[in-house]
């Protein structure tokens, strides 16, 4: 297939990523930083009325489960998927060429299939202080029982659009548009240095 | 001040983009009907009080809401998708909706 002609994907962090101990770690790393980088991450729409095929779609093609309601999630092993918005979800997975295994199953009368596995960067962070860190960024309920795991949030910081999956009960991942990933990426070091942060 | 988002839950409204009068009626786009197509484009019911209002949760889920907000207070007294014949899907919004 296409995919192996593609030429290797450059991360946007690279310039300031640094792996290491970074800020006021002397007491401690409370949050570990770290790029997961997906192979696929596909964004699925399906038409109104047409929500339960999709979601028996993504269950077929993924083995992956989405539990009912708004922002439900799942996150097994090396792929994930959750609700960002009504009829939407997310779907990737840590090998590329997700997209391909849909298209046969995700016809036009059910709805629409967006690649954006080049559009999007995905930073993750985990460890006691990672609510505490979080919470400082997006005005949203973190805390577990109103953010269960697996689940996903639709918000944004200062104008950058994101998306959170809860992949943990101290690990969020958070999809951020790939230009805009350098600049969160700095911001989310710096709220991070208070608590002591380790780059991954 | 906060809008509950049928599918998101609470949020503050630097997250929502407000989108007009929610009493408005379009008319057909061939109407030639210049009295209606006038109440469309300027008359408003400016109360001082409850408020039919459009918002987009421009900053979460995207979707359009039909929102019932007290001009004078600005306490939200109803959120619904403004796509009609969606219910909502989130159980934090019970009681608010
Ligand atoms: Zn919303």
């Amino acid at each position: 297939m296409a995919e192996q002609h593609l030429p290797e994907r450059q991360s946007p962090l690279e310039p300031d990523y640094h792996p290491g101990s970074h800020g006021n770690f002397e007491h401690g790393v409370d949050v570990i930083l770290s790029e997961t980088r997906p192979g696929s991450i596909l964004q699925l729409a399906a038409w109104p009325g047409e929500e339960s095929r999709l979601i028996e779609i993504i269950r077929k093609v993924t083995g992956l489960a989405l539990p009912d309601g708004a922002g439900g999630g799942v996150s097994s092993g090396g792929s994930a998927a959750f609700g960002f918005a009504p009829g939407k979800f997310t779907v990737l997975d840590e090998a590329e060429g997700l997209a391909q295994a849909f298209a046969d199953a995700m016809t036009p009368a059910i709805g629409t299939l967006t690649d954006l596995s080049h559009g999007r960067t995905t930073i993750r962070i985990a460890g006691p202080k990672a609510e505490w860190v979080m919470a400082k960024f997006f005005a949203i309920d973190f805390a577990l029982p109103a953010f269960p795991l697996g689940a996903g949030r639709s918000t944004n910081h200062h104008d950058i659009f994101a998306q959170i999956q809860r992949t943990g009960a101290d690990q969020f991942d958070i999809y951020v548009f790939r230009s805009f990933a350098r600049s969160f990426w700095k911001a989310l070091c710096y709220a991070s240095e208070e608590v002591g942060y380790e780059v991954q | 001040m906060l809008i509950t988002c049928p599918y998101c839950g609470p949020r503050d409204v630097i997250e929502f983009t407000y989108q007009g009068d929610g009493n408005r009626e379009r008319p057909q786009p061939a109407s030639q009907n210049l009295d209606a197509w006038n109440a469309y484009v300027y008359d408003r019911l400016n109360p001082a009080g409850d408020h039919n209002e459009i918002w987009q949760h421009s900053g979460g889920c995207r979707a359009h809401l039909r929102v019932v907000r007290n001009t004078i207070t600005h306490e939200i007294l109803s959120t619904e998708f403004a796509r009609g014949g969606h219910k909502s899907t989130d159980s934090r919004a019970e009681g608010r909706s």
